[in-house]
């Protein structure tokens, strides 16, 4: 079985049809790699794509990094396919496009267990997650999010959200201030990840920073990258600061303490400590020792 | 499988590798252009000739154009290929 609970900071995406962005594409350490079947390949070399995707998954090791694979969807010619190639191809995670109602999501759940029985593959192995990309989407979000126990989360795609509300990206991200916010509740309520649209202009680190920070502050688990140079930015953004590790490492401390004296009461220089807080500080030191700024052993 | 026409896969990209299939005259030849003929020449074809085989293709002309392509890429790339050329769908090729 793949991890259903794990580290997205940062998911970064591969065109299926480039084998030369295939190789190494893990080396630079992102938590995911999405490997795109959907709009980064023409429609006359759908077949292509999903054939070298298959081949890639089949045969490189991609060591710890979560595999996710960008499905057309189900109502298209290819969506059928690029579920039964990819359940076998073993990838971790099939990401839905456009994800409308619960429904799109309970269909889609349908064929890839209809396509785990066909190959021998225990029902339930290939876990899914779920674009929302327009105001409809927006509307269903915890209807979507709730669908089916195989999701990991749920993500945002701006573009597509921007071109269906009929306005434009700005560097505010005011137009996307609502949608954000119902897919952060409703992924919280479902008890899966949130996470954040790509940045498409790779040579403005600022203004990435800038949306990394918004949407970390909002609750967001990760954002999706579209070159490496972006990973470094925004796992950055998601490291905790040192400070914050601080008081961390003395909640958990103090949780440690009440546990080893028995008692449920957790209590920090005389202020008695929620299991909310305990929980964020769990979170915060779990962030900095991926993050490398602290060891296995804090 | 049966060739009907001939069938194109890839690009002439880095870390691609562009190949044509037809039927051919009986036999299997391979025309291979290669950046790394020299040290991978033989393992290419090998790859190419192994779909061939495990497809059940007997009589194939191949022209293939290497750029640093690994195996996994060449196999997906010949694949498509002779998917095109017998203008067979790709249900059934998947296996777990």
């Amino acid at each position: 079985m793949h991890m259903k609970q794990r580290l997205r900071r940062t998911m970064m995406f591969i065109p299926g049809n480039n084998p030369g962005m295939m190789r190494d594409a893990h080396i630079y350490g992102s938590d995911s790699l999405m490997f795109d079947l959907e709009d980064s390949v023409s429609m006359p070399e759908k077949d292509a794509a999903r054939m070298l995707v298959y081949n890639a998954l089949k045969t490189i090791d991609y060591g710890t990094t979560e595999i996710v694979v960008r499905i057309n969807p189900l109502d298209t010619p290819y969506g059928k396919a690029d579920i039964e190639a990819m359940v076998c191809a073993g990838a971790h995670v099939l990401r839905m496009p456009k994800t409308e109602t619960a429904q799109d999501v309970r269909d889609c759940e349908a064929y890839i267990a209809e396509m785990e029985k066909k190959h021998g593959i225990p029902v339930g192995t290939t876990l899914m997650m779920a674009a929302i990309e327009g105001a409809l989407g927006v509307i269903n979000a915890y209807d979507i999010a709730t669908a089916s126990d195989r999701l990991i989360g749920i993500a945002l795609g701006a573009e597509d959200f921007c071109a269906n509300m009929k306005c434009q990206r700005t560097t505010t991200g005011a137009e996307l201030q609502l949608a954000r916010q119902t897919l952060v509740l409703a992924a919280r309520a479902a008890g899966i990840d949130a996470l954040d649209t790509v940045y498409s202009d790779v040579n403005n680190e600022e203004q990435l920073v800038y949306e990394a920070t918004l949407v970390r502050d909002l609750g967001f688990d990760g954002k999706s990258v579209i070159n490496p140079r972006q990973i470094g930015p925004v796992h950055k953004v998601f490291a905790p600061a040192a400070k914050d590790i601080e008081k961390a490492r003395r909640i958990v401390a103090a949780l440690k303490e009440a546990e080893a004296r028995g008692s449920g009461v957790i209590s920090l220089n005389g202020k008695m400590i929620d299991k909310p807080v305990v929980i964020r500080a769990q979170r915060v030191l779990e962030l900095a020792r991926v993050s490398g700024i602290i060891s296995e052993e804090d | 499988m049966e060739l009907l026409k001939t069938g194109a896969a890839g690009t002439m990209e880095s870390g691609d590798i562009y190949v044509e299939v037809d039927k051919g005259a009986g036999g299997v030849e391979i025309e291979l252009q290669s950046t790394v003929a020299s040290l991978y020449g033989r393992r290419i074809k090998e790859v190419i000739s192994e779909v061939l085989k495990e497809q059940g293709v007997s009589s194939a002309r191949i022209t293939a154009n290497d750029k640093g392509a690994l195996d996994c890429t060449i196999r997906a790339r010949v694949a498509t290929a002779l998917l095109r050329a017998s203008e067979q769908g790709d249900s059934g090729w998947w296996k777990k």
